[in-house]
């Protein structure tokens, strides 16, 4: 049986296309995946939209739907003013959701299982927090670091803490998503593996159907973590896009 | 194709080893992220959203419109509902009065004739009571000559000769009057 963290291994197909600083780039499995998630996201919403009828069918409702669910989820979670935003937590909710639910697909590579995406997805949510907050408010933005209505003597203190919960963010959002897909993803490989340890184990075999069971299950949540973990990172990013917008609590 | 560093599961814990931790396959994932998430970006930003969004508006304006359009007719017909209301009213009361007032036409037409009849009526009738009491005094002064007639006839048979006119119809006065 191979090991269960082979499957997020880096194959190269293609030899390095250029170098970056000393650093090879090639096409790999997770880019191939990328540009399947992207492709299939770009082509769902042209067939949606192509048919612009006052009286939706049914997949242009489904687009419609997707629109909806996160025009409003930005609407809520960031304000009025926060759908400048609806194409960048659009662009992560369906970039991430796309990869999350492909790689469920047997034999297929999870590109959010992978540190360094779900990272510099996170640290680009935060960049942009940070640009816009400044772009917006100048040195008000740091405002967001200094609740109001605070005596002065706790409030070096609350600073403090406001600085590490905010510096905290990129990193729990970088971690939770990587964490979830990883960790069910190594999970599954596990149980699916005892069922062909089991076969192999002679009378054993009678056993073999209670991890098969237990597979099948933990797919179905895996297909609800995927989707979750999506709409999780949408509604946080939208979050700490409202301080970029109103930076006094 | 060059194999990066492949692992199996004894060199997990080895340094680096870990797949998601290899930092070699960083620059790779890194630019494909980029290229891939930028293009969705523009995508949806300029593409995919406008067009999403666009018709989703488009339909919310017109269910305003013709919710705004469908209200209005509502009052409309609500106007020539009252109108009609109105109208019905009005027809009514003057119904009314013209029926109240042939009544009242007719009602005084049949009373004259009524009197005109009553009067003419009453005419006859004293005619007839005059007739009828000229009769009767007739009748009572024919009475009195019968009376003393017969009174004459019964004192001629019972005394055998005629008694004397004068006193028979004297006699015969007052007993009519007694």
């Amino acid at each position: 049986m191979a090991s269960p963290t082979e499957q997020f291994q880096i194959k190269p197909l293609s030899g390095p296309l250029f170098h970056v600083s000393e650093s090879p780039i090639h096409f790999t499995n997770s880019a191939a995946f990328m540009v399947a998630a992207v492709g299939i996201v770009m082509v769902f919403l042209l067939l949606t939209s192509s048919q612009r009828s006052m009286v939706p069918g049914r997949l242009q409702s489904l687009g419609e739907m997707l629109y909806e669910f996160v025009a409003n989820t930005v609407r809520q979670s960031a304000g009025k003013d926060g759908m400048v935003f609806l194409p960048f937590v659009f662009s992560l909710f369906s970039f991430i959701l796309m990869a999350n639910v492909l790689g469920l697909l047997p034999y297929a590579f999870t590109v959010t299982s992978q540190i360094v995406v779900t990272g510099a997805l996170s640290l680009l949510v935060i960049g942009v927090v940070i640009v816009y907050g400044f772009a917006k408010h100048g040195v008000g933005f740091l405002k967001l670091f200094v609740p109001s209505g605070v005596p002065g003597w706790l409030l070096p203190l609350l600073v403090a803490v406001e600085v590490v919960s905010f510096l905290s963010r990129p990193i729990s959002l970088a971690v939770r998503l990587f964490a979830n897909m990883l960790a069910g993803h190594i999970a599954l490989k596990i149980f699916a593996g005892f069922v062909t340890i089991l076969l192999a184990q002679g009378f054993l075999a009678i056993l073999s159907p209670l991890p098969l069971i237990f597979t099948v299950a933990l797919t179905a949540l895996e297909v609800l973590v995927a989707v979750l973990q999506a709409y999780v990172f949408a509604v946080l990013t939208s979050i700490y896009l409202h301080d970029a917008l109103h930076p006094g609590h | 194709m060059a194999e990066p560093v492949t692992t199996g599961a004894e060199a997990a814990h080895g340094g680096g080893a870990f797949p998601p931790f290899q930092s070699e396959t960083f620059a790779s994932q890194l630019f494909w992220l980029a290229v891939t998430f930028a293009l969705l970006y523009w995508f949806l930003a300029k593409v995919a959203l406008p067009r999403i969004g666009g018709i989703i508006a488009l339909r919310h304006d017109k269910i305003q419109g013709d919710l705004r359009e469908a209200i209005a007719a509502k009052k409309e017909a609500e106007a020539a509902g009252l109108a009609y209301e109105a109208a019905l009213s009005d027809a009514k009361s003057r119904s009314q009065a013209i029926a109240a007032e042939t009544h009242q036409r007719l009602k005084a037409e049949t009373d004259a004739k009524r009197r005109e009849l009553d009067a003419a009526l009453a005419e006859k009738l004293a005619a007839a009571e005059k007739v009828i009491s000229e009769t009767k005094s007739a009748a009572l002064t024919h009475v009195e000559g019968i009376a003393t007639d017969t009174a004459d006839a019964i004192l001629q048979r019972v005394l055998g000769n005629k008694p004397p006119q004068e006193q028979v119809s004297a006699a015969v006065k007052t007993a009519l009057k007694g």
